[in-house]
């Protein structure tokens, strides 16, 4: 039977807030463990929370971003549950009323699709145990963290709407860079920055009823995302080929075995006694606040690839690339802005500069070389003073030193030859060292022009002007 | 009169005219407990040492500065505090096994407000584990006794706070009130006592039973020390979010003030079957008092008092499961280390550290918010507790202040009612609804049984009108002469 797969996904989007969500501890990642601590986020006796409004902004920004209705009051509610990583003995969370709701997204994936988003929600991160496995079986002691212990966390919950995994991967994908883009979330999947469940489910092609679904946690890579689901999918359709059904469960994703394991039932599942929070207050959100907040919201990635493709005329591709990241796009537009090549300097920046910063956006604010050394080398070129490969040069030199691109040519020797005179006396050697290819060429092929000019490219470290090259061989040889 | 058996405002006296020292007062105090606290037990731990000390630096300050005392309203008084207040590097156990060895690394807000205004600080004050209970019995340190009968209970859950001061083992104390705890102990021993509006005084540092019930107030002698101490503790906290951001008014300008004309509502819920004719007739003798002073009491009903009861042991017990769900062993506290399983730790340590009434009401709130069960146990008792909050309401659009009596009963004896859950909560039948309508309210004293058991009176007052209750009692207090009698030991 063919079946359709249903997923929905939970994503926890850990915020860039400096301080936790109810003490003013510092969020920085990497302490030595339990420095970021106070009596508040250690739960001891007698404490109690205390909003931190800047979270309240970057849930409102998400919410905006993703096209959700801002609820005016929004509540916390108690999670109870016992784990050593969690101090108080229950998560601060919302529950019944989020602060944002009815979202939605745009992927692309074979065409266009919206993405709902049920809801986004505040809640506060819990710590880590760090296990010590002498024989590496049983645990013999653990030991707990609580660096971690109170950094807000925004939860967004999708709508069961995507069918392949390459939808999930392309709505997660989509949902990480808008985070990034409104600067809330550093979207770093390996340090646990983004986190994602997925909820997963199949039913028979042309049925509208859901089946029975799991939720499978620990999914911290795109590709693992992808994997997980498709075994995930793999797995139910054999159950139920084998006449057996789906149990409701949650499972748990082993990234080196690529399977998941069923961690535990419904039957098993926490009651979590979810109740308001008698220690904050309703979270109250005024109609001026929400609207300031829209108004400094950032340019987000469809707007800004479509702007470029229209005012700049570059092919969809390329605006795709240059806007999912803001801070490539605004290299881009800084260096357009120096030297008003839209398409050089997309090239340039698509084929080098990704390159150079290993598609990894963090290294761009703290890059050496700046959008005007961009336009600058670009513009020399242009003016024929270096040639194109030389500008690749220049410009990684530049990435690696941070000096000048006039510098570097000078440094490096590397303005380009187009003195006629020294040109010709290359050339003349050139031709009195290869009698043989000067006569096949005479005799009509053509193709060992190239040849001539790469002796002559050879012989100057390719610093000659190859337009200008190849312009006096087929004069002196003519 | 022995120094320990002043008032606060009678010592502020002798330290402004240099009739006494802090120092002379605090030894009294300690001669004091030396002499009767093996038989009241009223504190947990003892901080003489330090209170010596700080005796001494508030009598350089008044010798340095005669005005010190007027700026410090506290300075050199000694006075108790409750075992659930934390206080920084000395042992806040909450009269628990669970945190019997706790020693906080920060003072409360209360605490630190009270440090501020120049408190001596005598030591911890024993209590009903975890607030939890009507008659100090459930203290895991065992049970504080009532000066005026030593084999009777001094009521809860601040036992200790008030068998402390009615002893003369300090001038003052404070006490948490989540369904009656300050004016039900007051009442039994003859003090006055306060619940201050929720949110007028902040919670942070003091160890949670029942976040959105529980509230800090004052134990004292007489209106005036009470209303002084109130002075002290009240006042918004940043870091509690549930207290308000509204100034608090000089209490003492009330004091004197007359409540000719003043309406006072007497509930006719409040006057049950089975409350102690005793109780009845003293709150009569009252009544007949206020009305001598220009006040008119007129009959009033507070329709959903019935309901009180057992909404507040729903919502009371809900947050306390969740509140008392960080006393795992993990951390700090109480722990059975004989296990190597996470899960039998939590059980093992939980069980052993806790007391039973304290584990009834874990399992109760467990139990109302369970799925399933939530909506027809919280869910409705949020609902009731609304209604009981605007009986209050509309009895306030005419009354100034409503009158009831505290208890239903004076003192009752030790392990009369251990044995009987239902008959101990019955204890705060006429204080568990001024919490769940988040109303201030307090004890005084209003008479005394034949066989010399004190009896108190209630004054309610509207949301943050304090000083309106503070008014009407010290002016009752002024026509009476129950405050100046003293436990005689």
């Amino acid at each position: 039977m063919n079946y359709e797969t249903i997923i929905g996904l939970e994503v926890h989007a850990q915020l860039l807030t400096q301080s936790k969500l109810f003490c003013s501890c510092s969020t920085e990642f990497g302490k030595v463990p339990n420095q970021n601590t106070c009596p508040v986020c250690l739960g001891l006796p007698g404490v109690l929370p205390v909003m931190n409004q800047r979270v309240a902004e970057f849930a409102v920004r998400a919410g905006l971003a993703t096209q959700c209705t801002i609820s005016p009051k929004s509540v916390f509610a108690r999670k109870n549950y016992f784990y050593p990583d969690l101090p108080k003995g229950y998560q601060i969370s919302q529950y019944e009323l989020p602060i944002c709701t009815h979202g939605q997204l745009l992927i692309e994936n074979e065409g266009s699709k919206k993405i709902g988003i049920t809801r986004i929600h505040i809640e506060e991160d819990a710590g880590k145990l760090l296990h010590e496995h002498p024989d590496h079986r049983s645990v013999e002691s653990t030991w707990v963290d609580l660096n971690r212990a109170g950094v807000p966390l925004l939860e967004i919950v999708s709508e069961p709407d995507m069918r392949s995994p390459q939808e999930a991967v392309a709505y997660l994908k989509k949902l990480r860079m808008i985070l990034v883009y409104l600067g809330v979330c550093d979207g770093n999947m390996e340090e646990g920055s983004l986190r994602c469940d997925a909820n997963v489910s199949i039913r028979p092609q042309g049925e509208t009823k859901f089946g029975t679904r799991t939720e499978t946690k620990n999914l911290n890579s795109f590709r693992h995302i992808e994997k997980a689901i498709l075994y995930e999918t793999k797995r139910q359709s054999d159950v139920l080929a084998e006449g057996g059904r789906i149990i409701q469960e949650t499972r748990l994703w082993d990234p080196d075995q690529e399977k998941t394991y069923s961690m535990r039932s419904k039957e098993e599942a926490h009651d979590y006694r979810y109740f308001p929070d008698p220690d904050l207050l309703p979270l109250l959100i005024e109609n001026d606040w929400i609207e300031k907040i829209r108004r400094s919201l950032p340019e987000l990635p469809d707007a800004k690839k479509e702007r470029f493709i229209k005012d700049f005329q570059l092919p969809a591709s390329e605006a795709d690339i240059l806007s999912s990241m803001k801070r490539l796009a605004d290299f881009f537009e800084k260096a357009v802005s120096s030297y008003p090549q839209p398409r050089k300097i997309s090239a340039w920046i698509i084929n080098e500069y990704m390159r150079l910063i290993k598609a990894d956006e963090t290294k761009i604010s703290s890059s050496l070389l700046k959008p005007e050394h961009v336009g600058i080398t670009l513009k020399l070129v242009e003016e024929g003073k270096i040639n194109g490969s030389m500008a690749k040069t220049v410009l990684a030199k530049v990435y690696e030193t941070g000096e000048s691109p006039q510098k570097i040519i000078e440094q490096e020797g590397l303005s380009q030859v187009s003195d006629e005179g020294a040109l010709e006396t290359l050339i003349d050697k050139v031709i009195a060292e290869n009698p043989k290819e000067v006569e096949r060429y005479k005799a009509g092929n053509d193709k060992l022009l190239a040849f001539f000019v790469g002796q002559v490219m050879k012989q100057t470290g390719g610093r000659a002007h190859p337009g200008k090259v190849n312009e006096l061989v087929r004069k002196k040889l003519s | 009169m022995e120094l320990f058996e002043l008032t606060i405002h009678q010592l502020q006296d002798l330290l402004k005219n240099k009739k006494a020292s802090s120092r002379e007062i605090t030894e009294s105090v300690f001669k004091r407990i030396q002499s009767v606290e093996n038989k009241v037990h009223a504190y947990v731990t003892l901080t003489e040492e330090t209170a010596l000390q700080q005796a001494k630096k508030a009598d350089e300050k008044i010798s340095k500065n005669g005005g010190a005392i007027h700026e410090l309203p506290l300075l050199g008084i000694p006075i108790g505090i409750k075992d659930n207040f934390l206080t920084e590097g000395i042992k806040t156990t909450c009269a628990s096994k669970i945190l019997n060895n706790y020693i906080p690394p920060y003072n409360g807000t209360a605490v630190q407000k009270l440090i501020d205004a120049g408190m001596i600080l005598v030591g911890k004050l024993n209590m009903d584990e975890f607030a939890m209970g009507s008659s100090n019995e459930t203290s895991y340190f065992g049970v504080s006794r009532n000066p005026w009968d030593l084999e009777r209970i001094p009521g809860g859950s601040s036992g200790g706070s008030a068998a402390a001061v009615a002893a003369g083992e300090g001038f003052a104390s404070t006490g948490t009130d989540t369904g009656g705890s300050i004016r039900l102990p007051a009442c039994l021993t003859n003090l006055v006592g306060i619940k201050p509006t929720y949110g007028r005084v902040s919670r942070y540092g003091v160890i949670a039973f029942a976040s959105s019930l529980d509230q800090v107030g004052p134990l004292a002698k007489d209106v005036t020390d009470a209303a002084l101490m109130l002075q002290t503790l009240a006042g918004y906290d940043p870091k509690d979010s549930t207290s308000l951001n509204l100034s608090v008014p000089d209490y003492k300008k009330v004091l004197g003030q007359s409540i000719k004309g003043w309406k006072i509502g007497i509930p006719k819920e409040y006057f049950i079957d089975g409350m102690d004719p005793e109780v009845a007739k003293s709150m009569q003798a009252a009544i007949s008092v206020l009305k001598r002073l220009g006040a008119e009491c007129r009959d009033v009903s507070l329709p959903h008092t019935n309901y009180g009861v057992p909404t507040y042991y729903i919502l009371a017990t809900a947050e306390a499961s969740s509140n008392l769900a960080r006393y795992d062993g993990i951390r700090f506290g109480y722990r059975n280390s004989e296990t190597k399983n996470l899960v039998n730790l939590y059980k093992k340590s939980r069980s052993e550290g806790f007391g039973a009434e304290v584990k009834r009401r874990i399992m109760l709130g467990t139990y109302v918010l369970s799925a399933g069960y939530y909506d027809a146990y919280y869910l409705k008792a949020q609902k009731v507790r609304t209604l009981i909050r605007r009986d209050f309401e509309e009895i306030f659009k005419t009354c100034d202040v409503i009158l009831t009596p505290v208890s239903p009963t004076p003192a009752w004896k030790m392990g009369e009612k251990m044995t009987d859950p239902l008959k101990m909560y019955l204890s705060d039948i006429f204080t568990i609804n001024i919490n769940l309508a988040g109303l201030p309210a307090m004890s005084l004293p209003c008479g005394m049984t034949p066989s010399g058991l004190p009896i108190g009176i209630q004054l309610i007052s509207k949301h943050f009108e304090e000083e309106k209750m503070l008014q009407a009692a010290y002016a009752y207090e002024q026509a009476t002469e129950w405050h100046t009698r003293r436990a005689k030991l």
